[in-house]
């Protein structure tokens, strides 16, 4: 290790928080997310704890509303969006693509920097004495009744949404323009096919969110009726508003994840993914008609019948392609040579888990079903299987697969394996007895239930410490083996990618020489050769 | 036309840079599309919801005004065009003047629309602050102020960063332009052409429905 590389270029503050390199500003975001990660996990642990007996023992109703709104707005906005894009996105894109830097470097800067105000703002606004809206700021609540911190929070939502908006800016033009000569779209890892589509949609969802949020504050602040009924504004307005960046904003929450689990399952199969073409257009697909879903979150909102058909439908719609990248990852692991590294076990549980979440979503397009699960625990345990089942243990599959490479350490893959296999049980534990308890009928949003719902929720309850446990683990074996793990070779898992061509950690401008690309990805059946950077 | 020396290290080559910053405006056109698109829509809703409310509301704005304003926009985006069409090293003087022209527009635009907001403060039209308005339109009267203007400010907000962005590039465009500001101009130039489109939209939706029928 002569070489200096991205990490010992230099070592001062300003080198950090004034950088370019997209290397270290996905490390920015990466250091950032933690902390957001378990602020909105210490929420979610007090919202459990409290949970655990049918009686109001921890919190009063007043604070459990602030509780689960902070969850929400800080997993939302502040770390579920950002998640995959931001940090692994942020690093591995440029060194996918062949390129030296992403397109917009100090734009890239700029957007942390925003997504920091954004984050501090919030925070601001939740420690100051915290929002009751939920994290949809439903209005006339919003705008009316609630006594709480309703603009500042909307305000750093706001502002954080602007970074989404130039991140994805910045993908959708590095990927088109910076590509390595003969990297044609065809040959794109499928990685970067989720984050194209994407930053689509955080380009084109999230000006709409910024709107409806400013029209709402606007109401809010001048007391003015834009969403008001009582001086003829209509409430399902904003309803159609948000969920039109809000539906779209689910898929920001999972196609990145899908796009991780391609590259997972290709590599620890040591098989080509089967119909590239397909999962690649599926992404887009996705994309696409999720725009157009977005009215099944208001099937008893009272928007007409006609209205709930048709988003009824094209809910099952945006299933199919969902459900053929499924297929096709399952038929990548046909017949192929797979071997259980903890980011494979991550992928595995992300395909059952994102199946659960996606069949349950099924359940919930229906309307005669829809009707009785409306706000009760089954749409809780829908979509967390959707975004902690499927985005996180996404997340946490990408971040071991490329850590290597990140860091140029190896982390203990026993204590990786070990947190893997304890992550999917606590996971399961938490939020399938929600299904049941959603079934049942137990209402979301409460802090109280009758003493029939105890059992489950005291299942729910202690696979959430197991959970929380689990997802410390990281924290401490990661931790060590960035400092002192061994030192990783630059093609830790014979990966084909442009992204493993280069050293571990790569140098500051990545590449040494262009690399020019003369192959389809995923050729792990030919026999890898590690080309020498010159070729 | 010289080009600017270096370029950044994730570029091949100076056009290379230069066509990438130009797909980066496009891009950035498109999310304001969205934007200006999310408040046109709850425009939309509710002038469907109160079509007479809409109407008067719109015969209460200063059409004279508005227009007079569309013709100084308009004025001002050719004379941005012309600077991108003109740009050498040999018309420095020329663009120039003719960005300085275009932001002294945008700032008479700017102008005018603070003194229609007063005269409209005057006949309290204004939600939230002083707004009277009695008979059975008065909630649509109302709605339609209250988009007009948020429409409209978020608007002037546009034009006041344009005007930013044109007195920045008449300054660097003094010495020595390269491509690169070229470039630069360029993107503003698209920038400045969408405020305007938007303008153009906003003109049609808030000073025209209503004044065939009074």
């Amino acid at each position: 290790m002569s070489e200096t590389n991205y990490l010992t270029a230099d070592f001062t503050l300003r080198s950090w928080f004034l950088t370019t390199d997209h290397k270290r500003i996905a490390i920015l975001y990466f250091a950032s997310l933690i902390v957001f990660f378990f602020i909105g996990g210490a929420a979610a642990t007090a919202i459990r704890i409290e949970l655990a007996t049918p009686q109001a023992d921890l919190v009063s109703s007043d604070i459990y509303n602030r509780l689960f709104t902070m969850h929400g707005i800080i997993m939302v906005w502040f770390f579920l969006i950002p998640s995959i894009p931001n940090t692994l996105g942020n690093f591995i894109v440029p060194l996918m693509i062949g390129a030296r830097d992403l397109a917009f470097p100090r734009l890239n800067l700029m957007s942390w920097y925003i997504f920091m105000l954004g984050g501090c703002t919030t925070l601001f606004a939740i420690f100051a004495g915290g929002v009751d809206t939920g994290w949809t700021f439903y209005t006339p609540f919003s705008t009316l009744y609630s006594n709480s911190y309703v603009i500042v929070a909307a305000a750093g939502v706001f502002i954080a949404g602007f970074s989404s908006i130039l991140t994805g800016l910045n993908f959708i033009v590095t990927i088109h323009r910076l590509r390595a000569p003969g990297l044609t779209w065809y040959r794109l890892p499928l990685f970067l096919w989720s984050l194209y589509a994407t930053s689509v949609i955080l380009v084109l969802a999230t000006p709409v969110l910024a709107i409806t949020l400013l029209l709402m504050a606007t109401e809010r602040f001048f007391g003015v009726g834009i969403f008001d009924p009582r001086i003829g504004g209509d409430p399902l307005l904003f309803q159609h508003l948000f969920w039109f960046y809000s539906h779209p904003a689910v898929y920001i929450m999972i196609l990145p994840g899908m796009g991780v689990i391609n590259e997972l399952i290709s590599c620890f199969s040591r098989k080509q993914v089967f119909g590239y073409k397909f999962v690649a257009w599926c992404s887009l697909a996705i994309a696409a008609v999720g725009f157009l879903v977005w009215g099944h979150h208001m099937f008893v909102s009272g928007q007409s019948l006609i209205a709930s058909l048709v988003f009824s439908f094209m809910s099952f719609i945006v299933a199919v392609p969902s459900a053929i990248k499924v297929f096709n990852w399952t038929a990548t692991l046909h017949k192929g040579s797979i071997h259980f590294d903890a980011p494979m076990l991550y992928a595995l549980a992300f395909i059952g888990l994102f199946t659960i979440g996606g069949l349950t979503g099924l359940f919930l397009a229906c309307l005669a079903f829809d009707v009785h699960a409306t706000d009760t625990y089954f749409v809780v345990a829908h979509f967390h299987y959707i975004m902690v089942g499927g985005m996180v243990t996404a997340y946490f599959g990408g971040l071991h697969y490329w850590w290597p490479k990140i860091t140029g350490r190896l982390y203990s893959e026993y204590w990786a394996r070990t947190a893997a296999v304890l992550i999917f049980f606590g996971f399961n534990l938490t939020f399938f007895p929600q299904f049941i308890l959603g079934a049942e009928g137990m209402p979301r949003r409460y802090h109280v239930y009758p003493p029939e719902f105890q059992l489950w929720n005291v299942l729910s309850s202690g696979g959430a410490v197991i959970l929380a446990a689990a997802y410390l683990m990281p924290v401490f074996y990661l931790g060590y083996s960035a400092f002192f793990g061994r030192r990783a070779p630059a093609n830790p898992w014979d990966a084909p990618g442009l992204e493993w061509q280069t050293s571990s950690p790569p140098p500051e401008f990545n590449f040494t020489v262009q690399p020019v690309v003369t192959r389809d990805p995923y050729q792990y059946n030919e026999a890898f050769e590690a080309e020498p950077q010159n070729a | 036309m010289p080009d600017s020396s270096a370029f950044a290290p994730q570029y091949a080559s100076i056009p290379h840079r230069d066509h990438t910053a130009e797909l980066g405006m496009w891009v950035f056109i498109a999310t304001e599309v969205l934007l200006f698109g999310g408040l046109i829509l709850a425009y939309f809703v509710y002038r469907h919801a109160f079509p007479q409310g809409f109407a008067a509301g719109s015969r209460h704005t200063e059409i004279v005004i508005g227009t007079a304003n569309t013709a100084v926009l308009l004025t001002s985006s050719f004379l941005v065009a012309w600077a991108v069409e003109v740009f050498s090293p040999a018309t420095t003087r020329i663009v120039t003047w003719l960005l300085v022209g275009a932001a002294c527009l945008g700032l008479v635009f700017i102008a005018l629309k603070g003194i229609e907001y007063s005269k409209e403060y005057d006949e309290h039209l204004v939600p939230g602050i002083d707004f009277q308005f009695a008979g059975p339109k008065a909630n649509g009267v109302q709605l339609f102020f209250i988009f007009y203007f948020i429409a409209t400010a978020i608007h002037a907000l546009h034009m006041l960063i344009g005007i930013c962005l044109l007195l920045t590039l008449a300054t660097i465009c003094r010495k020595a332009p390269t491509t690169r500001h070229h470039t630069a101009l360029h993107s503003a130039a698209l920038y400045w052409h969408f405020v305007d489109v938007v303008w153009i939209f906003l003109f049609a939706l808030i000073y025209l429905p209503g004044r065939s029928t009074s």
